[in-house]
């Protein structure tokens, strides 16, 4: 893989391995913390920790995501969205509007594509999840994903994940026949860099692909 | 959000006894539901998820279709059978929210699903009947641009989101409920109430009952049916103005005609001026435009939304044209 010009490996021994955006922003955000203690921020350090009590109404579910079965004990408040997030760590689905008006958050369930902040994650017990971690299969893109790289299908990358998978979900239906019908089954997931052209192409040539296949 | 207990019901009678608790709602898709949930609009304190039963049939049965209250609105949009005998119901569905929100969204929680009005779903805003009762309409005065020109009151506004209703309400729909004593059917268009003087009680439903199918009778012009939806975008938007029509023609002349607007009723708006001016006229745009002044000359604007009522009149002028295969 070709990396982009502006980047430096790093040479510092004290990063972790294999740094995520994740562990990276959680470090900084404890450090930064840790500099500027304010008394308005209350106990900086709490934050970055799991909470240790049971959850309020805990309830179990077992969630199955990616082919990986999860048992999880749950406040029924919590959404499918967060569950991936938080619990499980899988931080590709990203939450934007959180109020399902954007798509960012859109996962398959049982192959189907749903916005995951509108939905419980505690009725999902014995539903096969697919997220975007889920599509590449030993170390190999899914067709969708490397089809929106070959045709510039993004720009911030915010709304990628949602829009892979929601991409995936509308070959399986049937719905890329052309480049109208492609916007219109996409209309789901905004994209607020515009990267529409792209995203149309990305799609049309995934369909050619292999582009509507599920791992389950 | 705030806490509440979850349950999975399963059987019909465990849901019914579960969801009469006091503070209980039931769950299917959740598209609706757990958005409120989340602005605290919706506080229930016990979630009963249905999505266990077994209502989630289409099929065709003696006189029409019934429709489980539990499909989603993806696969009753995509159904052959809703396609041959409701296509309105089945075009509505399709113009309804997104390909994700219809995979998840039950035709139940469609009807029950409440106003997009953004003083309703904000609570910041004090004065709303809907949300409080009693404490006065934000909107009659404020922001009305996407408000309700037609079955309005002193007391609210707001406009009633869905499309599928609608169509439903055009095509004679009659919702089955199933509550603890028993099963009743409530006809579509008493089924959503007018907001009169109280504008939070807004479905025939009584608290424990569940809508269990729907029903749409077989009829010429249920088969010969569309939607037309004109919104502010092109997808994924709730309407301005939209029309649900059927037609049944005796060679040029209108024999019978359905119709019912969305996006600017507070309730889903069974036209029946509109389609007693139709019957027995030709196929004209001079007709269609007839009709369509006859179901609007007791609509009412409140400023920012008075051009939805000219919208309406040309909503159903193209749809009839539409459907009639365009005419002069």
């Amino acid at each position: 893989m070709t990396l982009p010009p502006c980047y430096i490996p790093p040479d510092d021994e004290d990063q972790p391995e294999d740094p995520t955006r994740r562990t990276f922003v959680i470090g900084s955000a404890a450090a930064a913390a840790a500099a500027f203690v304010s008394p308005l921020l209350g106990a900086p350090a709490a934050t970055a920790e799991k909470t240790k009590s049971p959850p309020v109404n805990a309830t179990k579910v077992t969630l199955h995501v990616n082919g990986k079965a999860h048992e999880l004990t749950l406040d029924p408040r919590t959404t499918l969205l967060d569950a991936l997030r938080e619990q499980l760590d899988l931080t590709g689905t990203k939450k934007a509007c959180d109020q399902g008006a954007c798509g960012a958050c859109t996962v398959l369930v049982d192959g189907r594509r749903v916005n995951s902040c509108l939905t419980l994650a505690v009725m999902h017990g014995g539903h096969r999840i697919t997220t975007i971690e889920g599509l590449e299969a030993n170390g190999r893109l899914h067709p969708v994903q490397a089809a929106f790289i070959r045709n510039d299908g993004f720009q911030c990358g915010y709304c990628t994940s949602g829009q892979i998978c929601s991409a995936v979900a509308l070959i399986k239906e049937g719905h890329a026949t052309s480049d109208d019908e492609i916007r219109e089954w996409m209309s789901g997931n905004i994209c607020r860099c515009g990267a529409y052209e792209g995203i149309v192409a990305a799609v049309r040539d995934a369909a050619k692909n292999g582009g509507g296949n599920v791992p389950v | 959000m705030f806490p509440f207990d979850y349950a999975h019901a399963s059987d019909i009678p465990h849901a019914i006894t579960s969801g009469s608790r006091d503070g209980a709602k039931f769950i299917a898709g959740g598209t609706n539901l757990v958005d409120l949930m989340k602005c605290t609009v919706e506080r229930p304190a016990h979630v009963v998820d249905i999505n266990g039963l077994s209502l989630s049939t289409v099929e065709a049965v003696k006189g029409g279709i019934r429709i489980g209250a539990l499909a989603r609105m993806s696969d009753v949009a995509s159904s052959a059978i809703v396609r041959e005998h409701a296509p309105a119901i089945s075009q509505a569905l399709l113009a309804s929210a997104s390909p994700q929100l219809r995979n998840a969204a039950s035709i139940g929680g469609n009807l029950m699903q409440r106003t997009r009005c953004p003083y309703f779903r904000e609570l910041t805003w004090m004065p709303c009947n809907k949300r409080n009762p009693g404490s006065g309409c934000s909107a009659i005065e404020g922001e009305n641009r996407r408000h309700a020109v037609i079955g309005t009151s002193e007391h609210c506004i707001a406009t009633h989101p869905s499309d599928l209703a609608v169509a439903v309400a055009a095509l004679d729909g009659v919702i089955t409920l199933r509550g603890a004593h028993g099963e009743r059917q409530v006809d579509a268009v008493d089924f959503h109430l007018l907001p009169d003087s109280t504008p939070h009680i807004e479905h025939a439903i009584k608290h424990g009952e569940l809508i269990t199918s729907v029903f749409i009778p077989d009829a010429p012009h249920a088969r010969h049916s569309a939607y037309l939806k004109v919104r502010d975008r092109a997808s994924y938007e709730f309407a301005l103005a939209a029309a649900a029509v059927g037609l049944e023609m005796n060679g040029s002349t209108i024999r019978s005609a359905r119709v019912a607007f969305g996006g600017i009723g507070t309730k889903p708006w069974r036209a029946k001026f509109a389609e007693a001016a139709l019957v027995g006229q030709p196929a004209t745009r001079d007709a269609f435009r007839r009709a369509a002044e006859a179901e609007l000359k007791g609509a009412r604007g409140y400023g920012q939304n008075d051009f939805k009522i000219e919208l309406a009149k040309r909503t159903l002028v193209r749809a009839l044209s539409d459907l009639a295969g365009g005419v002069a």
